[in-house]
C-alpha cells in the first residue's frame, strides 16, 4: 500500500465530485428534504417519526454510496482508465481506499446535514448516543460502497447497474425491520432477513432510538454491518482483475 | 538463450499465443524488439494488434509462450514504473481537466510539475491545460492520453494507434517525438493502420489473422513485395495465400 497513491486517488476522485456541483447537491440535500417530507407525512405523531425516521436516516448513506461507487468503478472499467491504472504503480487496494476516503468525505458531509436537519429542525427524537449513531450510519456508507463495487462487476452498462438498485437494496428496504419489525414476519422471510446486512443497522438504529446507553447489543449490530462491509469491499476488489479477456 | 543477449533485447517474445472464448487470437508469435528503436506494428484490424500489446503490459489473460519486457516477465510489478501503455480509445477523466488528468498519473509515476509541462508541450496542449476533457475534440482527448503516458520517462512505451484521428501536421511532429525518445533511449512499439507511418519505423511487424507475417526494415518489406509503396506492400502480403499449416483465412 502506498499513502502517496491512496491520497492522489482520493485527490482525483475529489475533484471529479468538485466538476459535479449537481450530483454533490443532490448527494447532500435530498435526505433532508425527504426527512422534512416524512416529518409532515406523520404531521401531529412524533413517536410514528422517530420510529421512521430515524432507521431511514441510516438508509440513505447506503443507497447514495451504492449508486456513485457502482457508477464510478463501472466507468473506470468501461473507459479504459483502469486497465491504464493497473499497469501503473498503482495498487488495488490504493485505489479503494483511495475512493473510500473521497466518498466518506461525501457520506460524512450527507450524514452531518441529516443529522442537522432531522434532530435540530425537524425535532427527531433519538435517544442514544449520536455519535454512535453517526458512526453506524458511515459504516452503512461503507456497505454500500463495497455492495456498489461488487455490483459494477456484474453490469456492462450504467443501465444495468442502475437496476441493481431495485434487485439489492429495495429487498433490504422491505426486510429490515423498517416496515414491519422483523419478530412479526414469517419464518422464511425472517431467515431471509438475518442474512442481510440492513437488518442489523435498523436493528442498531432501534437501539440507538430507545436505549439511552450504548450496550452490547448494539455493538454487536454495528460490528456485523461491518463484517459485511468488509466482504463486499474484498469481494468487490477480487474483481478488478489486471488481467482480463 | 544467455543473459547477454536476453539484455540486449528491450522485448522479447517467443511462441505466444492468446485464446480467447477457445479461439487463438494470436498463434505462436515470435520476436525481439532492439532498445533504443521505433517499431510499428501494422496489420488489418482484428488481427491481433491490441492483444500484442496488452500481452507485452500485462493485462491480457490466457496468455502462452514467454514474454520477457526489460529483462523482466511481462506485467512483473517492477515493470509499471519503467512500461507505459496507451490504450487505443483515450483513457483519461472526461470530468477532470487536462491539467487534472496529468496531475493524477503523474502523482503515480511519482514526478511532478515539470514533467507535466514538458509533456504538455510535447503534445501541443499545454494552451488547453485548463480545459475539460470531455469538452475536447477527439484527436486533443487523444493526446491527453500520450502526454499522460509520457510522464516518468517510460523506457518502454507500448503505443496502441496513438495518431488515430490526428491531422497530418501534427501526426508527423508525433512521429517526430517517437524518434526523439528512441534516440534518447526508449524502446517504443507504435501500432497503426497508416501505412506512411512505417516509414518512420526502424523495424515493422506485421500481423495477420493473429500470425506475425513479417518482421523486416520498411525497405526490406518494399523490396520483399517489390513495390515501392509501402501500402502496395502491406496489401501484397495481406493477400499472400496462407502458407501450409495455416487455415484458410
Amino acid at each position: 500500500m502506498s499513502l502517496a497513491n491512496v491520497a492522489s486517488t482520493a485527490r482525483r476522485v475529489l475533484a471529479q465530485l468538485r466538476h459535479d456541483p449537481r450530483t454533490v447537491l443532490l448527494v447532500l440535500l435530498v435526505p433532508s428534504v425527504l426527512m422534512t417530507l416524512l416529518r409532515f407525512v406523520y404531521e401531529g405523531r412524533p413517536g410514528v417519526f422517530d420510529r421512521a425516521g430515524a432507521p431511514l436516516l441510516s438508509l440513505f448513506p447506503l443507497m447514495t454510496m451504492f449508486l456513485v461507487t457502482s457508477i464510478a468503478l463501472l466507468r473506470e472499467r468501461t473507459t479504459g482508465t483502469l486497465e491504464r491504472l493497473l499497469t501503473t504503480p498503482l495498487r488495488k487496494l490504493d485505489l479503494l481506499l483511495g475512493y473510500g476516503l473521497a466518498f466518506a468525505v461525501l457520506a460524512t458531509g450527507q450524514v452531518a446535514i441529516a443529522f442537522t436537519v432531522s434532530m435540530g429542525l425537524l425535532g427527531l427524537d433519538v435517544q442514544g448516543s449520536k455519535a454512535v449513531f453517526a458512526l453506524l450510519c458511515l459504516m452503512v456508507a461503507l456497505l454500500g460502497m463495497g455492495l456498489g463495487l461488487l455490483a459494477s462487476a456484474f453490469a456492462r452498462t450504467e443501465f444495468q447497474v442502475v437496476q441493481f438498485l431495485p434487485a439489492t437494496i429495495v429487498p433490504q428496504l422491505l426486510l429490515c425491520g423498517l416496515l414491519t419489525p422483523r419478530e412479526q414476519m414469517n419464518d422464511v422471510l425472517r431467515a431471509v432477513s438475518d442474512v442481510l446486512p440492513m437488518s442489523y443497522a435498523v436493528d442498531a438504529v432501534h437501539h440507538l432510538s430507545r436505549e439511552p446507553a450504548a450496550g452490547a447489543a448494539l455493538w454487536a449490530d454495528i460490528g456485523v454491518v461491518v463484517a459485511f462491509a468488509t466482504v463486499a469491499v474484498l469481494l468487490g476488489a477480487a474483481t478488478l482483475r489486471r488481467r482480463t479477456e | 538463450m544467455s543473459d547477454a543477449n536476453r539484455s540486449n533485447a528491450a522485448v522479447k517474445v517467443a511462441g505466444l499465443t492468446v485464446s480467447r472464448g477457445g479461439v487463438d487470437v494470436l498463434r505462436d508469435v515470435s520476436f525481439t524488439i532492439a532498445p533504443g528503436t521505433v517499431t510499428g506494428l501494422l496489420g488489418p484490424s482484428g488481427c491481433g494488434k491490441t492483444t500484442l500489446m496488452r500481452a507485452l503490459v500485462g493485462v491480457q489473460r490466457n496468455v502462452s509462450g514467454a514474454v520477457t519486457v526489460l529483462g523482466s516477465p511481462a506485467g512483473a510489478p517492477a515493470l509499471r514504473r519503467r512500461v507505459a501503455y496507451l490504450t487505443q480509445a483515450p483513457s483519461v477523466y472526461g470530468d477532470l481537466t487536462v491539467h487534472e488528468n496529468l496531475r493524477y498519473f503523474a502523482s503515480l509515476a511519482d514526478v511532478g510539475e515539470a514533467e507535466i509541462r514538458g509533456a504538455l508541450d510535447r503534445v501541443e496542449l499545454s494552451l488547453l491545460a485548463g480545459r475539460l476533457v470531455r469538452r475536447l475534440s477527439g484527436g486533443e482527448c487523444a493526446r491527453v492520453s500520450l502526454a499522460s503516458a509520457l510522464l516518468g520517462d517510460p523506457e518502454l512505451l507500448v503505443l496502441d494507434e496513438p495518431t488515430v484521428g490526428l491531422d497530418p501536421v501534427l501526426r508527423r511532429r508525433l512521429w517526430g517525438l517517437f524518434g526523439e525518445l528512441a534516440q534518447n533511449g526508449a524502446t517504443l512499439l507504435v501500432s497503426s493502420h497508416v501505412m506512411d507511418e512505417a516509414r518512420r519505423c526502424e523495424e515493422v511487424l506485421l500481423l495477420r489473422d493473429g500470425r506475425l507475417l513479417a518482421r523486416e526494415t520498411p525497405a526490406g518489406l518494399e523490396r520483399r513485395t517489390g513495390t515501392h509503396e509501402l501500402e502496395e506492400a502491406f496489401l501484397r502480403l495481406v493477400r499472400e495465400p496462407p502458407q501450409a499449416g495455416e487455415p484458410p483465412a
